[in-house]
């Protein structure tokens, strides 16, 4: 009886060690893995800095640089040939990507395209779907509550274009008859301003979008159509009878162009700006400018003007 | 979310102006399209459930081609296409001196597609009702328009307040399609405000919650008139 029960806690005693350490053996592996995990945490972190960026935290976690893009914007950021977005905007964003890549240390970052349109551009950077929006977007102050901006991309304005033979050349000349424009864009702003200022009766036609303006145009359902020279040259370009049309008139707003980036974030802006500066300083700016202008793949023939070429310059800021 | 909430922008000049318009004009434009497609929707509704063949034929074939084409397309068509079909004068008259040619294109659009769905119930309607009361009326002496008027009509009309309930709703909300021919109402200046402002999500959640009011006193209307009318003993509650 009595050395049973000896023998009894003996072997509870033993089964009781012996599981002691296994535990033992258990968190030396646990803390042995851990420490690994954590130094390799730590080596990456050193390597790959996303520093205090939300977004560069964001494009390091998920492996992808998100870009919004335009689908007509021509030639800023359109779907080109081979049904992929290009353009002008876009080349300048991938030189921005590559910097990313160097500043992670991760090549292998790839690059989504999310197409935006003018109502969506701003919804989608401020709840995170894009990182970036590369198209042709204003840079003004009331935007700039909701979004920040990268240096200066493009200079243009609104300007109306005409049937040639209709005699109009100035807004002045639209007296009693009808223009059109996109609805609710700077533009409309602008016309309707000009229109107050100089006490013209002219008839005001809204139309969704740049094709159906020109639709509007080509029909006769409107004598002028009022938007960006830029973008007016492009739907000239794009037209079956492109002699048939002009661009004229002083420009009656000015309309800087420039990348959106989500705010709040200096770091990244910085980055962005870095890149930008340097395309500018280098003059390599010019290079891409000319490849999209110059006659362009569109053939829309836009030298770089005397304006951007100072706005180029003064955005070159030393390192 | 890395957004600038600023909700007092929906009740700053001009913006809540223009909310109140867009209002008035996505009111307007549903109405007057109500109009058309209730009065044309009946006509063809019993068209459809008359003794002619010709008749038959013509409103089958009407509900054919307005209800199997999208209604955004068929107001490209109205808009863009059918002048361009007219004579030189007249298609310039409707392209410009007719008074507010997108919102009168708009109506005409909307108003002839809905129509289609509403001659579909009406027939539905007359049918439910059924051909012992057509036989019935007849036998009592009466021509086939008197039974159309005190038998078949009144019964159907009756039977399908719901569905008509549905498509009264539909019009309001498909009256933002008219944006895309350039009628500034309530979407439109919804999307304007997002424009101007970038204050996008302000913009459509009040549009959102309009459109529910809108919507919602559109059906306590209908039950109301559904009860009024109601004869008790006949019929189904909706």
């Amino acid at each position: 009886m009595h050395y049973k029960h000896i023998l009894l806690h003996a072997t509870i005693y033993v089964i009781f060690k012996i599981n002691e350490e296994k535990q033992l053996m258990k968190n030396i592996i646990k803390l042995t893995a851990l420490s690994a995990v954590m130094l390799t945490g730590l080596s990456g972190q050193a390597i790959a800095d996303a520093g205090d960026s939300r977004i560069l935290k964001r494009i390091q976690d998920r492996g992808v640089v998100t870009i919004g893009h335009r689908e007509t914007s021509i030639p800023f950021s359109y779907i080109g040939n081979d049904e992929k977005p290009v353009g002008y905007s876009i080349d300048i964003c991938l030189k921005i990507v590559d910097a990313i890549k160097t500043e992670l240390d991760n090549p292998n970052l790839t690059v989504k395209y999310v197409p935006v349109t003018g109502q969506t551009r701003i919804p989608l950077i401020a709840n995170g779907t894009i990182d970036i929006e590369c198209g042709s977007t204003t840079n003004n102050l009331t935007r700039q509550k909701q979004v920040s901006y990268l240096s200066t991309t493009f200079i243009t304005g609104t300007k109306i274009a005409s049937k040639k033979g209709s005699g109009i050349t100035e807004i002045e000349d639209l007296e009693g008859k009808i223009i059109g424009m996109s609805a609710g864009t700077t533009n409309e702003k602008a016309i309707k301003a000009a229109i107050k200022d100089l006490g013209l009766n002219v008839k005001i036609v809204g139309v969704k979008d740049h094709s159906q303006g020109w639709l509007a145009l080509q029909t006769d359902r409107v004598d002028a159509y009022a938007s960006d020279d830029v973008l007016l040259y492009g739907l000239i370009s794009k037209s079956k009878s492109p002699e048939e049309y002009q661009v004229t008139g002083r420009f009656l707003s000015f309309d800087p162009y420039a990348i959106m980036v989500p705010r709040n974030d200096s770091t990244f802006e910085r980055l962005g700006r870095v890149v930008m500066s340097g395309l500018m300083a280098s003059g390599e700016m010019e290079t891409v400018y000319n490849k999209w202008f110059v006659p362009g793949p569109t053939g829309i023939n836009m030298k770089l003007s005397d304006t951007l070429k100072v706005a180029f310059e003064i955005q070159a800021f030393p390192n | 979310m890395n957004y600038n909430w600023d909700w007092g922008i929906l009740f700053r000049e001009p913006y809540l102006e223009w909310l109140i318009d867009g209002l008035g004009w996505t009111v307007s434009l549903s109405l007057i399209a109500w109009v058309i497609a209730f009065s044309l929707g009946s006509m063809l509704g019993i068209m459809r459930t008359s003794v002619s063949p010709t008749l038959r034929l013509v409103g089958a074939v009407y509900v054919e081609i307005f209800r199997n084409v999208p209604l955004l397309v068929q107001l490209f068509l109205w808009f863009f296409v059918f002048p361009e079909l007219l004579p030189d004068d007249a298609g310039m008259w409707v392209k410009r001196e007719m008074p507010m040619p997108a919102l009168t294109t708009a109506i005409i659009g909307i108003g002839l597609y809905t129509a289609s769905r509403v001659c579909e119930q009406v027939r539905s309607g007359i049918e439910a009702v059924g051909i012992g009361q057509r036989n019935a009326g007849r036998a009592l002496g009466m021509s086939e328009t008197k039974v159309y008027i005190n038998v078949l009509l009144p019964n159907a009309y009756r039977i399908i307040i719901p569905p008509l309930t549905s498509e009264f709703l539909t019009i309001f909300k498909n009256s933002s399609l008219a944006l895309t021919i350039g009628v500034v109402e309530l979407t439109a200046m919804t999307r304007q405000i997002e424009e101007y402002t970038f204050q996008g999500f302000e913009a459509f959640t009040a549009a959102t919650v309009i459109y529910s009011v809108v919507t919602f006193i559109v059906m306590l209307i209908m039950q109301t008139i559904e009860k009024y009318v109601r004869v008790p003993g006949r019929v189904s509650v909706g």
